[in-house]
């Protein structure tokens, strides 16, 4: 596909997604309290978007991933958050 | 259009979605047992499962013309308590001898804790002792990266695992090279907010290329599409993919995997 066929048929949904995590953004700010570290975790890769980086989905994948090695001694819970607590805020 | 939907938690899905899968070109249901939602009390509760799996979600598919495969074994979200994980993993031999089981599966890692590491290696090697296809479960969000790469581990250093016999689900753009470059096939799973999209799939697709790479739903009982795949093959037309790439990928990929075990027939 050419850049003009990307953007005929991405544009928009792309448009509407970013102007949803601006509204989000807002909507935390507008909020009381501490936000926890999904919020760091989220703002840590915005960067990343205007990054020259051909690959942005991995890099914003990785941006939110546990990147430790060892397995853990046991669960605290069974489900996942979509940030990792241990990154630096 | 034609497609195999081969990753698909039907025993959570209405009856009408059987129905819609077929209009849209289904040919094929495969359903690996998974995590109920809650905790299971006892080893009594997955046999009635795995009877479920291999008797009568068969019969309800067949309703609408539709064959319907299983995979069997115990989940890694209940693998944690691995006296009860050992009770489960007793029973599937039996199960195995059922004429719609293809393999071990969804088995894998959810948190990366050492109990389930220790659940995926019985698993495999079950497996390996009664020569079965194998379907391995990735973790969710923050843990996919990690568990993924542990996963490959364990599978690499039992020599009797021969990796064109394995699919890797659930990958995305962070992990399905490594997976696609151990030898495994990759399973792209397409959900309306974790996982992929119809145009994320796409592009792993163009990236990656599609020689061992399958589409599912993977619809259950949280939000999730059961029409995902023929929605994805629509995307692929728009960006002007031929046809018979379309057919290769969503057909093509999966039943030349799913056919290693000869019981895979579909008419
Ligand atoms: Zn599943």
């Amino acid at each position: 596909m050419t850049r003009d066929q990307v953007l005929d048929l991405y544009f928009m949904d792309a448009r509407c997604k970013l102007i949803e995590l601006a509204a989000f953004l807002d909507r935390v700010d507008r909020s009381e309290g501490e936000a926890d570290f999904r919020l760091a975790a989220l703002r840590n890769a915005l960067p990343l978007l205007a990054s020259p980086n051909a690959e942005r989905a991995k890099a914003v994948l990785m941006a939110l991933s546990d990147p430790t090695v060892d397995p853990i001694p046991a669960a605290f819970g069974k489900g996942a958050c979509g940030a990792w607590p241990g990154a630096p805020r | 259009m034609r497609y195999i939907e081969p990753h698909a938690h039907m025993v959570s899905r209405i009856t009408d979605d059987y129905e819609a899968m077929r209009l849209a070109g289904c040919e094929a249901i495969c359903e690996p047992a998974f995590w109920a939602g809650f905790d299971r009390s006892s080893v009594d509760g997955f046999y009635d499962y795995f009877c479920q799996l291999t008797d009568y979600e068969p019969k309800r598919a067949a309703k609408f013309g539709l064959p319907h495969f299983s995979w069997l074994c115990i989940n890694p979200k209940e693998s944690e308590d691995m006296g009860l994980a050992r009770d489960v993993l007793g029973i599937i031999p039996e199960f195995l001898k059922r004429s719609n089981v293809l393999g071990i599966g969804e088995i894998g890692l959810n948190k990366n804790t050492r109990n389930e590491i220790t659940i995926l290696e019985e698993h495999i090697d079950l497996a390996a002792k009664y020569d079965q296809l194998i379907l391995v479960h990735t973790p969710h969000l923050e843990d996919k990266f990690k568990g993924t790469r542990l996963i490959l581990d364990v599978l690499r250093a039992d020599s009797r695992i021969h990796p064109g016999r394995v699919i890797i689900d659930h990958v995305e753009e962070h992990t399905v090279e490594m997976v696609l470059e151990a030898g495994f096939w990759a399973g792209i799973t397409l959900y309306p907010e974790s996982k992929a999209t119809p145009a994320r799939a796409v592009d792993m697709v163009e990236r990656a290329g599609m020689k061992n790479i399958w589409l599912n739903c993977a619809c259950d009982w949280g939000r999730s599409e059961p029409l995902a795949v023929p929605r994805t093959a629509i995307e692929m037309g728009r960006r002007g993919h031929s046809k018979e790439a379309v057919d290769a990928l969503v057909f093509g990929n999966p039943v030349r995997f799913l056919s290693q075990n000869p019981r895979f027939q579909i008419s």
